[in-house]
């Protein structure tokens, strides 16, 4: 009753109303952030998903010369191309065009992937078969010659959807829209024969 | 025989006056149909605001009616959707309406903005009901767009994984957020079915919200119309705009034609051409979504290409989604953009109409290039296009300032 007689005289402390009402509006912003948290942590891969995306073992027996097979890792396909030593050629003499030719873009490989043919085993291109631009497949074209968007087609992948061109290392041509090489996912082989996909190792 | 007609007539009034001494039903209708003063001189181009209301009607209850018999799952939205064109009674028709309806939406949104351009709608003092229309706008993208992705087909499924990677161009956390968005490695069933969550709940709610809004701001400030003249400028003695007729009865009689004719032209679509040449609904989309097979040729839907030709002419990836989404934000700035002494192109100079049109022959243009399949030609022709598209707004800013008008009128014109 007495402090409501003070306010009847001197009228309400507007400093003081202030303070509360800032006081009041910045905990309840801190409060919202913190509420905010698990429903923007609910969108991230739940533990099911991270449990599906686990290695991918491959048997590379079955793979021809200059054949790619393709396999899912974590929903991305991943190509397996058993480059022959005329593949391995050709991979080579154009670095000039390419974007990126010394595989200096950190995140696009694993380390023991940095060389010109972006691989543990020079033969064995291991390369995920998304393009960097907007994430189709390009298709793979290793034969040189005249296509009807390039007379003189060294040879690579080209995606169909705008017109990306990489090399047979899935490395980036200059002047198309994928900015970076085709990435090489994290893999090593368990023996001379079988490749898995997901767990990184040296050679 | 007359008196117990007014016996029922005098029950009744008093049942409405109980309502409304509980409830502002009388202070509604006055204020928003029968006491609200719009121009006289609305022409054909003003059907199309209260026929986005009404496809909006059409969305929000043909889409209730799919959810009951939609599964938003993977394995089950592609066989649930031809579940529900084939063995649920009248599904065809429930969704026709609704995928036609997307479709209208866009054409009546489109000629709605077009209309503002035209008559300098968006200039002081109606800039937040411009916002806010904007706002409607781009809502109604991302509903499209996620609304694209639950039937599961080759292009839901290759469509959002093209525009969930346009946020992979974001430095150094592009692919946080992608793997954010998508719920996972890749596209997949937590993606599908976050976004029939937000399609179906969260961005229908924001956009009635946004209607309210555009509504209130525009009758706040009240209507332009054709002349871009204010006809709260002259008022009789009752404060009435001498130019302004009572919208109810006047426009609703006006709107409820344009209505017919609307629907007249949809039903057609709907019975003998829902997916319009592939326009409306693209081929690739009634085969399975499958994620070790790209679609030769993956292009939106149409509505969304002109901004789709301006990506793919740009040669870089950050580049061109900076450049797609500024053509987006171009059209926020319009009410600051446009300083000319006059609102309508009707009292611009030659220059100014001149822009106009090139402006609108330039997004039907970029349309339907991105509609093709991007050959060099058709990309460089693109890039022509979208340095016309952004010179527009340039090109508005210095001519609307310097250029001679015409003088307006102080009252509408017939």
């Amino acid at each position: 009753m007495s402090s409501d007689d003070t306010n009847d005289k001197q009228g309400p402390d507007l400093g003081r109303r202030r303070m509360l009402i800032g006081a009041t509006s910045a905990l309840s912003a801190v409060g919202v952030g913190f509420v905010a948290v698990p429903f923007i942590k609910s969108w991230m891969p739940s533990a099911r998903a991270k449990a599906v995306g686990a290695p991918v073992e491959v048997d590379l027996r079955t793979i021809k010369l200059d054949q790619i097979v393709k396999v899912m890792w974590r929903g991305q396909t991943i190509g397996i191309m058993n480059r022959s030593p005329k593949t391995l050629e050709r991979v080579a003499g154009h670095n000039d065009q390419l974007s990126d030719p010394d595989s200096a873009i950190v995140e696009q490989q694993p380390d023991f992937a940095v060389n010109e043919f972006r691989s543990l085993k020079p033969e064995w291109l291991i390369v995920n078969m998304h393009c960097t631009h907007l994430g189709c497949i390009p298709q793979v074209l290793p034969e040189p010659g005249a296509y009807a968007w390039e007379s003189d087609w060294p040879g690579g992948f080209f995606c169909p959807c705008h017109k990306s061109k990489f090399d047979l290392s899935g490395r980036v041509f200059k002047g198309v829209p994928a900015p970076t090489n085709l990435i090489i996912p994290p893999y090593s082989f368990l023996d001379s024969n079988t490749l898995i996909i997901g767990v990184s190792g040296a050679a | 025989m007359a008196k117990p007609a007014s016996n029922t007539k005098k029950r009744a009034n008093e049942l409405f006056n109980w309502f409304d001494k509980r409830l502002p039903i009388s202070d509604f209708w006055e204020a928003h149909l029968a006491g609200y003063y719009a121009p006289k001189n609305f022409n054909f181009w003003y059907f199309f605001g209260g026929l986005a209301m009404l496809v909006l009607v059409i969305q929000l209850v043909t889409g209730i009616f799919l959810t009951m018999h939609y599964k938003p799952s993977a394995d089950e939205a592609f066989a649930s959707v031809e579940y529900i064109m084939r063995d649920v009674d009248w599904g065809w028709l429930i969704r026709y309406l609704h995928t036609t309806g997307a479709s209208a939406f866009f054409v009546v949104v489109y000629l709605h903005m077009f209309r503002g351009v035209m008559y300098g709608s968006y200039r002081k003092p109606r800039e937040l009901i411009w916002i806010f229309g904007m706002i409607i706008y781009v809502l109604l993208m991302a509903e499209a767009f996620m609304g694209y992705v639950l039937p599961w087909g080759q292009m839901s499924y290759w469509g959002a994984q093209v525009i969930i990677s346009l946020f992979g161009a974001v430095p150094k956390f592009g692919g946080l957020i992608t793997e954010w968005i998508r719920g996972d490695y890749f596209i997949s069933d937590a993606t599908l079915n976050r976004f029939f969550a937000l399609h179906v709940a969260a961005v229908p709610i924001m956009l009635l919200l946004l209607v309210v809004l555009h509504l209130s701001a525009l009758h706040q400030v009240g209507s332009n119309n054709p002349d871009g003249i204010e006809i709260k400028e002259h008022k009789d003695a009752d404060g009435i705009p001498l130019d302004g007729i009572p919208f109810h009865p006047y426009y609703t009689v006006k709107d409820i034609f344009g209505v017919g004719v609307f629907l007249f032209i949809f039903a057609f679509i709907i019975f003998f051409s829902p997916e319009l040449g592939g326009l409306f609904l693209e081929h690739d989309n009634f085969v399975p979504a499958d994620a070790m097979v790209t679609p030769i040729h993956i292009k939106p839907v149409w509505y969304f290409t002109p901004f789709y030709a301006i990506l793919r002419a740009i040669p870089d990836k950050l580049a061109g989604v900076i450049t797609m989404f500024s053509a987006i934000i171009m059209l926020f700035l319009l009410p600051w953009l446009d300083r000319s002494p006059v609102k309508s192109m009707r009292y611009k100079g030659w220059i100014n109409k001149f822009l106009i049109i090139l402006f609108a022959v330039t997004f039907v243009r970029l349309g339907m290039l991105g509609m093709g399949d991007g050959t060099i030609a058709q990309t460089y022709e693109a890039r022509v296009w979208t340095f016309i598209y952004f010179a527009f707004f340039a090109l508005l800013w210095f001519f609307s300032k310097h250029e001679k008008t015409k003088p307006v009128p102080e009252r509408v014109t017939k």
